[in-house]
């Protein structure tokens, strides 16, 4: 993958494919610790313990049809070449929280991407999804919600195609402004 | 949350779509996009938008879906149209700079795009 937004998206078609009803994405920029922390949650099926020890095995997957499970495996090794790594704790019935660590100024880190891209294209298959974003850099936080945009919605779908163009367009000023206007990812 | 900046925008858009919602009579074009971790790596996600700009900036009525890896991993991306009483007709190797060329072929005028076929299906 290019870009850690196709990663996210990624590990969040694994969410809603564990039936998860809300996601949340953290992402954290940490300038003084060089430190690039994303987080994503949810609260879907979940894994027993068991699992869990394999998941980062690529031929390890819930699937029937073949026995291999790229997605995870491919994260972890994004970001144990950029200084980091992964972690993973779920409990069977509750959910699952990936977390992935990488040097944000390590040379071998992939770019952020296109987050805006990410999060209308996770809405557009997942119109129900209550998605929560947020995003820090350094001391300052943006936070997008579905739900809020639901509610003004009203009757209007959020997958509908002019919406979610508006809300890409929306996400995309919001983390350059985040960014000091100097575009959405820093590395 | 940070409220959005653009409120008032959402609100008006609201406004215009409500009516197009109330309007609708269903049995619209399913538009269906492979987002399998083969197909994102492959660039599922740019031809996603692709299909949405181009939706709404042709103000055209269809469902957009996603589905998982259907095992044709070679030729992600992969869209598939579904026009109402029509064959499924799957699209590989797609390019955002196709999509105005399936939108417009295919899903307003019914010609299928037969040099970017992989598949069909009843």
């Amino acid at each position: 993958m290019e870009e850690l937004a196709l990663h996210i998206l990624d590990l969040v078609q694994n969410s809603l494919a564990a039936g998860a009803t809300e996601v949340v994405i953290e992402i954290k920029e940490d300038a003084a610790g060089d430190l690039l922390i994303i987080t994503i949650k949810d609260n879907g099926s979940g894994m027993d313990q068991e699992f869990v020890r394999r998941v980062l095995d690529p031929f390890t997957t819930t699937r029937t049809t073949r026995r291999v499970g790229l997605g995870l495996s491919l994260l972890a090794m994004a970001a144990r070449q950029a200084g980091g790594d992964v972690q993973i704790s779920s409990e069977k019935g509750k959910g699952t929280t990936v977390t992935a660590t990488f040097g944000l100024r390590h040379w071998d880190r992939p770019p952020l991407g296109d987050v805006p891209a990410t999060l209308v294209t996770v809405l557009a298959g997942a119109p129900k999804l209550d998605l929560i974003y947020r995003h820090t850099v350094d001391d300052r936080t943006f936070t997008f919600c579905t739900r809020e945009v639901r509610r003004e919605l009203g009757e209007v779908p959020i997958n509908d195609p002019k919406v979610l163009t508006f809300l890409k367009r929306y996400l995309q000023e919001a983390l350059t402004s985040l960014h000091g206007g100097g575009g959405v990812d820093e590395a | 949350m940070t409220k959005l900046k653009s409120l008032d925008d959402l609100r008006r858009l609201r406004e215009e779509l409500q009516k197009e919602v109330e309007a609708r009579q269903g049995g619209e074009t399913q538009i269906i996009v492979g987002m399998g971790t083969c197909g994102i790596a492959a660039g599922a996600r740019e031809v996603m938008t692709a299909i949405l700009e181009e939706l709404a900036r042709r103000n055209i009525k269809a469902t957009v879906l996603q589905t998982g890896c259907i095992g044709m991993c070679e030729k992600e991306p992969l869209v598939d149209v579904v026009r109402p009483g029509e064959k499924r007709i799957t699209y590989g190797h797609v390019t955002p700079r196709d999509v105005p060329r399936i939108i417009g072929e295919h899903v307003v005028n019914g010609r299928i795009v037969e040099d970017l076929v992989v598949g069909r299906a009843n």
